[in-house]
């Protein structure tokens, strides 16, 4: 179609090409970020590890990381400014010298990840907690931050 | 090792279809250790999320089959900033040899590590036969 367009009619001129090709650039621009964009409700990850997963309501911010296997004397975690720092050390105990390995999945290593949050934190009221191998962080929003409520009076 | 190698990120392993599900919900594949010893066997998998009563070890038929249910920790009111991963069930099946004393098999959940001890039958057990001088 495109071919026909250009070889068919030599009237166009080159100004004319280029605006044609600008105009196929703009639609294939288009429909390359509708095809490849992301439902709204997938995040791409970073790619560090932990993954971590960010949930928000009023009061609070909360962090959440799988770290199977990791105890808490394990994991060196600080907040400054909007940013959360973790950092740590997956440790997995040698099993002695007379085993033999069949299946070897689980991995050991250290870990950092920053993450910064999207709105401002207290950084005094910050609570960590593990759970079954889940890290749980639970940082407060400041007092100014909070949404108030308003209540309209009746004249 | 002093200095040990960053730990890169793995995503969790999704399982499409194990079996008939009768739930709802994703199911994962957990990460898992098998070792073997004189005496025994003994199976690591990271399960994070899961409760010690939401596991499930079962054994039939020569199979054994590791479940474990994790229940949502987000409150009610949050809403999502960011979603890295997902949470679901665990699910994974090995299959057992018959040197396994199926009755003295022991597990054991720590910071969403399991550990399943599978003790070896007697009879497999290795033996070591001196040969007495005559």
């Amino acid at each position: 179609m495109l071919t026909g367009r250009i070889f068919d009619l030599p009237a166009m001129g080159w100004r004319n090409l280029f605006a044609e090709m600008e105009r196929i650039r703009r639609e294939m621009d288009l429909l390359t970020s509708t095809l490849f964009r992301e439902p709204a409700s997938r995040f791409v990850p970073a790619g560090v590890f932990p993954m971590v997963n960010i949930t928000e309501d009023m009061d609070n911010y909360y962090v959440r990381a799988e770290l199977p296997g990791i105890t808490p004397e394990d994991i060196d975690m600080q907040v400054s400014g909007r940013g959360l720092s973790i950092t740590g050390e997956r440790k997995i105990p040698a099993e002695g010298e007379n085993v033999k390995y069949h299946r070897r999945e689980r991995e050991s290593g250290k870990f950092a990840r920053i993450i910064e949050l999207p709105g401002q934190i207290d950084g005094d009221k910050v609570d960590a907690k593990m759970v079954n191998g889940v890290l749980t962080v639970t940082i407060a929003k400041p007092e100014a931050e909070k949404p108030k409520q308003i209540t309209i009076k009746a004249a | 090792m002093a200095d040990s190698k960053a730990l890169k990120l793995k995503e969790k392993q999704e399982v499409t279809a194990p079996a008939e599900q009768t739930r709802p919900g994703l199911i994962f594949t957990p990460a898992v250790d098998i070792f073997e010893s004189d005496r025994e066997i003994t199976l690591l998998a990271d399960m994070p999320g899961v409760a010690t009563d939401d596991v499930t070890i079962d054994l039939k038929d020569g199979v054994l089959t590791l479940t474990g249910d994790v229940k949502p920790c987000e409150g009610q009111n949050e809403s999502i900033v960011l979603a890295e991963f997902e949470t679901g069930r665990y699910y994974r099946q090995f299959p057992l040899s018959e040197v396994i004393d199926q009755n003295k098999i022991e597990a054991k959940l720590e910071n969403g590590v399991l550990r399943l001890t599978l003790p070896k039958a007697e009879k497999a057990i290795p033996r070591k036969i001196e040969v007495k001088a005559a």
